[in-house]
């Protein structure tokens, strides 16, 4: 049997992308890198990854010019018929731009970048995004942004991940990460790519990758 | 011609100089001419006054790929593959606009990582400013971090380490140095030596404008003055965006072999990257003026051959694959143009609307320039303190606390997380500790990484300072278990032809030389800073040195966090702490001790040894604030407390505070310590000083006790530089 095909998006300015492959790798999923200008995603692509990074050197809006290459309207009917989808920090900014998930991702309270380790609460435990960890439960991710303070109405959404402690960055009621309300279009601002290997200093990020093609 | 001063003087050339320029050409130069022989020239490209000090360095060893010379040097690694390295100032560029001097000096190091076919996978920074009452200071401080964070996170490389210091004498000039580090299979290394008659010569990235015309000669090559509004247009203006894509571009070009030579365009832009081609090369470049894309119009020849527009690089194609190369910038969505070609003449042609306006030999620019002697005049070596003479303090628990808080000994944490230091998910230790651990892609090694100076002692002692500045590093490295293998170098001096500055140049030079050979670690790339110094004095002497050591085994790093109550604190290495020249002290006077290599040499050793055979849980060189500092600093890390007892020495806030020698506190499970006690074979002192646990720091040196708790030491240190940004 073959490996589940993942789809990792690459538009110009695109950071994270390498990681996410490797993490998706690293869980038995094939990551298959998909051009900004493909306009449809590879055949039978099971999921879709939108890796961090800078895409279009955040000119006009983090994710702005992201969300309206071609790409996006294959991610968009892939999503529209159930399809997983799982945005990265600027991947979850460019969800937000495309209207994919509400709300959006304002500069950080503190108007600078900021990149540390976070602890994540399990705020919703009904989605397959965190496998199998209950309400409550903590997850150690890294998380690096400028504008990662979400702000919207949560009715629109499932709360999935909270900073726990102090908010690091603004973002209403501590959310780090939503789903749509169906549960397969997920963003979160903190980077589980990053949080697959002991040697890094943490697995926890591992759950949410794997969540991609279970 | 106006009645104005000659045009070479404008240009910053001496009458001697230029004289020199038309006994060379057998004519007048042509302003163009003039113009790139003024650039050429400079301090800051021909490194005419410090090059014939740096042939001390050792640059040679067992693992050196590629020596100084090339855009980067570079180290084998094993595996085939090499780690290429540069450390780079763009100082004065910083101290005019802080935001953009800071992200293009990271744009500018990325670039000649780039240009010798690597994959850039760490920067790092060594930065210092005045103090942070001066307001103009902390907006200095403030915009150069954020310039370096904009740049650096956007262009995907993460920032793994540095440091942050902060000192009046870098008022008016401040210092941004900045290290890149890359990957790059040994078969795959590219030069910057242009081949093939007939080959073509490519312009690719950003196109052409007027930022940064005379940016070498104008800015880095001269003092600033009181009239620095009128160099802002000596600045350039950074897109990372474009350096992303230029870099993908040409990484995938030397993978799929499309390039015969690679050079980035820096100072003094295409005459710099054309000159060191052919020169390297030994061939001619011709170039059409009219083919380089230009940002604006009515520019002349000279500005064309001069800007430092960034995200530039130049290549060598053959005619054959110039349609690879042209679909790959395509696909990079960046310009790739044809703007001349390689000859066979060995000189520097440049046609514009049809007429040769250049026509140097190249060698004329890079192998001819006017080295010059500075002069050695040496400054008086101070006597040392006389202990008597510094106040006890009845205290010592409230001093340890001041010395937490004070910027220069402070948590950089306010820094280092504005920078991405994760991505590309190979970050094994953060910015914090002692140096960046990075795994190299794809191998179970990893590298270390640092950058120091020993600035003070340097002042103080030139050639014990430039020993102390690569020793420092080389520790910093070693405390990760890493074996140091190789370094770069950044030399950050005053006027050189004004006081005692030469010679500092010259001792500290013969000084990081003969401690670099005792520790076996060549230098194999580097960068001269000079004239930073401004009407009200110079700067410290800085030789800022950049160490790249090696794990075998990724999975052995260490870092400086105490991990479990009970395990055994050791006090690992040589020498005795002095007052001198010391935090505590807190201000640059008396006389350091003399480093010892061979004894560094041997603490090297023994901590990779200790590393290798898992004996060790955590290591952390002690230096700036002493032993305790550096005990506060493993427990705040592992969020644990500690006991320590040392002898008092000479005094016990010597023995807690005092700096110098080569000491390293690590950790480690109590049945461990016999095995490390052993491995050291009575070359390397190891002493149990205390143990792990508790929620109280504490060292008892003879009786004299400074105990704190862990969460006000955290506090003060963690805190204290948001804290003194934000008072005013």
């Amino acid at each position: 049997m073959s490996a589940a095909h993942v789809a990792v998006l690459r538009f110009p300015g695109t950071l994270d992308h390498e990681s996410a492959a490797r993490a998706v790798q690293g869980v038995g999923g094939e990551p298959v890198y998909t051009h900004h200008e493909d306009v449809a995603l590879p055949d039978g692509t099971a999921a879709v990854v939108i890796p961090g990074g800078f895409s279009y050197g955040d000119h006009l809006r983090p994710g702005a010019l992201a969300s309206r290459t071609p790409i996006m309207a294959a991610v968009r009917q892939h999503a529209a018929r159930g399809g997983r989808v799982l945005g990265i920090c600027n991947g979850f900014q460019i969800l937000c731009e495309a209207g994919m998930l509400p709300g959006v991702l304002r500069p950080n309270a503190s108007l600078s970048f900021i990149c540390r380790q976070a602890e994540l609460e399990v705020a919703d435990d009904g989605t397959a995004w965190t496998g199998g960890r209950r309400e409550g439960e903590v997850l150690s991710i890294p998380f690096k942004h400028h504008d990662g303070a979400w702000f919207g109405d949560p009715g629109h959404a499932r709360v999935v991940l909270r900073y726990r402690g102090e908010n690091p960055n603004g973002s209403m009621d501590k959310i780090a990460g939503i789903s749509n309300l169906a549960g397969n279009v997920m963003g979160l601002m903190p980077h589980p790519e990053e949080a697959q290997d002991p040697l890094l200093g943490s697995v926890d990020g591992r759950v949410i990758i794997a969540a991609l093609i279970a | 011609m106006s009645d104005g001063p000659p045009l070479h003087r404008t240009l910053g050339l001496t009458d001697e100089e230029a004289g020199r320029i038309t006994g060379l050409m057998g004519r007048e130069p042509t302003d163009p001419e003039l113009v790139m022989f003024s650039l050429m020239w400079s301090e800051h490209c021909s490194y005419k006054h410090s090059k014939p000090l740096l042939a001390g360095f050792p640059t040679t060893g067992p693992r050196v790929v590629m020596g100084p010379g090339e855009n980067a040097g570079a180290v084998d690694v094993g595996d085939g593959l090499a780690i290429v390295f540069k450390v780079e100032s763009h100082n004065h560029p910083s101290a005019v606009e802080p935001f953009e001097g800071a992200a293009t000096g990271v744009g500018g190091i990325v670039r000649d990582i780039i240009a010798v076919g690597a994959k850039p996978i760490a920067l790092l920074d060594s930065l210092r400013f005045g103090t942070l009452d001066s307001r103009r200071s902390r907006f200095l401080f403030r915009r150069a971090v954020e310039g370096i964070s904009h740049y650096g996170n956007c262009i995907g490389i993460p920032n793994v380490g540095g440091e942050v210091q902060f000192d009046e004498r870098y008022e008016d000039s401040c210092l941004v140095n900045a290290m890149c580090v890359g990957v790059v299979a040994q078969d795959r290394i590219l030069s910057c030596a242009a081949r093939g008659v007939g080959n073509r010569l490519v312009l690719i990235g950003n196109r052409t404008g007027r930022d940064g015309i005379g940016g070498a000669s104008v800015l880095a090559s001269a003092e600033l003055g009181d009239d620095d509004a009128g160099k802002r247009p000596s600045v350039q203006v950074g897109d990372p965006f474009t350096e992303r894509k230029l870099m993908d571009c040409c990484l995938a070009l030397s993978e799929a072999g499309l390039l015969v030579a690679l050079q980035d365009l820096g100072a003094a832009g295409l005459t710099s990257a054309a000159s060191e081609m052919a020169s390297r090369g030994e061939v001619g470049l011709a170039i059409d003026l009219d083919r380089v894309p230009l940002r604006e119009q009515g520019m002349a020849p000279a500005e064309v051959l001069v800007s430092e527009s960034q995200e530039r690089m130049l290549a060598v194609v053959e005619p054959a694959k110039m349609d690879a190369v042209a679909a790959m910038a395509r696909r990079h969505e960046l310009d790739a143009t044809d703007i001349g070609e390689v000859t066979g003449t060995g000189d520097l042609e440049a046609l514009w609307r049809g007429e040769e306006v250049v026509r140097i030999p190249s060698r004329y620019l890079t192998d001819d320039v006017p080295f010059q002697d500075v002069p050695r005049t040496p400054a008086p070596v101070p006597v040392p303190i006389d202990l008597a003479a510094v106040p006890e303090p009845a205290d010592p628990g409230a001093v340890w606390l001041a010395l937490m808080g004070e910027p220069n000994v402070a948590s950089k944490r306010w820094v280092f997380e504005q920078y991405d230091q994760l991505v590309g998910a190979n970050t094994m230790r953060r910015p914090g500790g002692d140096a960046g651990v990075v795994r190299i892609p794809g191998t179970n090694r990893a590298i270390a990484v640092t950058l120091d100076s020993a600035e003070w002692h340097t002042e103080l002692d030139p050639y014990a300072g430039g020993m102390a500045s690569v020793l420092e590093a080389a520790r910093n490295v070693a405390c990760t278990g890493a074996v140091p293998i190789a370094a770069t170098d950044c030399l950050n001096f005053a006027n050189p032809e004004k006081g005692s500055t030469g010679w500092r140049l010259a001792e500290s030079i013969r000084g990081m030389a003969d401690a670099l050979t005792a520790i076996d670690t060549p230098i194999v790339s580097g960068n001269v800073s000079l004239y930073n110094e401004s009407p009200r004095g110079p700067i410290y002497p800085t030789p800022v040195i950049g160490m790249v050591g090696l794990l075998d085994d990724a999975s052995t790093s260490l870092g400086i966090a105490f991990d479990l109550p009970g395990h055994a604190i050791l006090l690992i290495g040589h020498g005795e702490p002095r007052v001198d020249a010391s935090r505590y002290l807190g201000r640059c006077e008396g006389l350091p001790p003399r480093p010892d290599p061979a004894g560094d040499a041997a603490l090297f050793r023994l901590l990779a040894e200790c590393a290798r055979q898992r004996l060790l849980v955590s290591a952390h060189d002690v230096s700036e604030g002493g032993l305790a500092v550096a005990l506060a600093e493993c427990c705040i890390a592992g969020g644990v407390g500690a006991h320590a007892a040392i002898p008092a020495g000479r005094r016990a806030d010597e023995a807690m505070f005092g700096e110098g020698g080569g000491r390293v506190i690590a950790s480690c499970r109590v049945e461990n310590v016999a095995a490390i006690t052993a491995l050291a074979e009575g070359a390397v002192g190891v002493q149990q000083v205390g143990t792990v646990g508790g929620d109280d720091v504490s060292v008892d040196a003879g009786g004299s006790v400074a105990r704190v708790g862990l969460r006000d030491l955290a506090e003060v240190w963690e805190g204290s530089i948001l804290r003194a940004l934000e008072a005013r």
